[in-house]
């Protein structure tokens, strides 16, 4: 393994990704979408670029889906 | 209901947190009602484009988020300024048994960083990537936001890739060579 293709993935950017707070306002919008089966990443592109590369808001998109299916105890 | 969420969301992050039992709880909770003050001072900006509920939810998660955030202070694992730079193709996976593969690369990568990129990436770079920090503590300890960091990782990767494929280390797949 000599680390190239995980430093590629990481230094790849999407000119689509919309950044953290319009990703964050869309959240629930974007969510609630995909919980209901909506093709969310073609109507949101720059939404869905964002989620996979950003860790925090791709947890926080994680935890809200969790939440919408039930996942809470 | 609040509770339950926040509750639930510690628990789906649980393993990867060095938070267990009873604080695990307590921040559940403190997360629980910090949401709840925000949702009711934003009550006038929900617009009805999802349930009431999901949109609720999505305030405890960012609560959850934050607290968690401001949790690895407490512990940090290595200090903010610290710069071993040893570790970084570690970081990447690569295999200290096939340096001969990656030895340019990282060293490569290592001058771009000093070279390219400005002060406040270059410490932003050093922080989230060879020192592991949370992009959410990073933002406590920073003072800034979710968005500005990651606009600055952003801008830096795009930096660096650039400058390592012009250099012949990475392919240059840029559709306008830009």
């Amino acid at each position: 393994m000599n680390g190239r293709p995980a430093l590629e993935r990481f230094l790849r950017t999407d000119p689509r990704d919309v950044g953290c707070e319009q990703a964050m306002e869309m959240l629930h919008i974007y969510a609630e979408l995909m919980a209901s089966g909506e093709p969310a990443e073609q109507r949101y592109p720059g939404v869905a670029a964002h989620l996979q590369a950003c860790g925090p808001c791709g947890e926080d998109f994680d935890g809200l889906l969790a939440a919408i299916h039930g996942g809470a105890p | 209901m609040l509770v339950r969420i926040a509750q639930g969301e510690v628990a789906r992050r649980g393993p990867w947190l060095r938070i267990t039992g009873p604080e695990l709880d307590d921040l559940a909770h403190q997360a629980a009602a910090d949401a709840l003050v925000a949702i009711t001072g934003k009550l006038g900006q929900f617009r009805g484009e999802s349930r009431f509920t999901t949109w609720a939810y999505k305030f405890v998660i960012f609560e959850v988020s934050a607290k968690i955030g401001r949790h690895f202070w407490r512990h940090p694992t290595v200090p903010l300024d610290a710069e071993d730079w040893d570790r970084l193709p570690a970081r990447f996976g690569a295999d200290p048994a096939h340096q001969a593969e990656w030895g340019d690369l990282f060293a490569a990568l290592r001058r771009a960083v000093d070279t390219e990129l400005t002060p406040r990436q270059r410490e932003v770079f050093v922080a989230i990537v060879l020192n592991d920090v949370p992009l959410d503590s990073l933002v406590l300890s920073l003072g800034s936001s979710r968005n500005a960091i990651y606009k600055m990782l952003f801008d830096a990767r795009r930096k660096l890739r650039a400058v390592l494929a012009a250099n012949g280390y990475l392919p240059d797949d840029s559709p306008r060579g830009s």
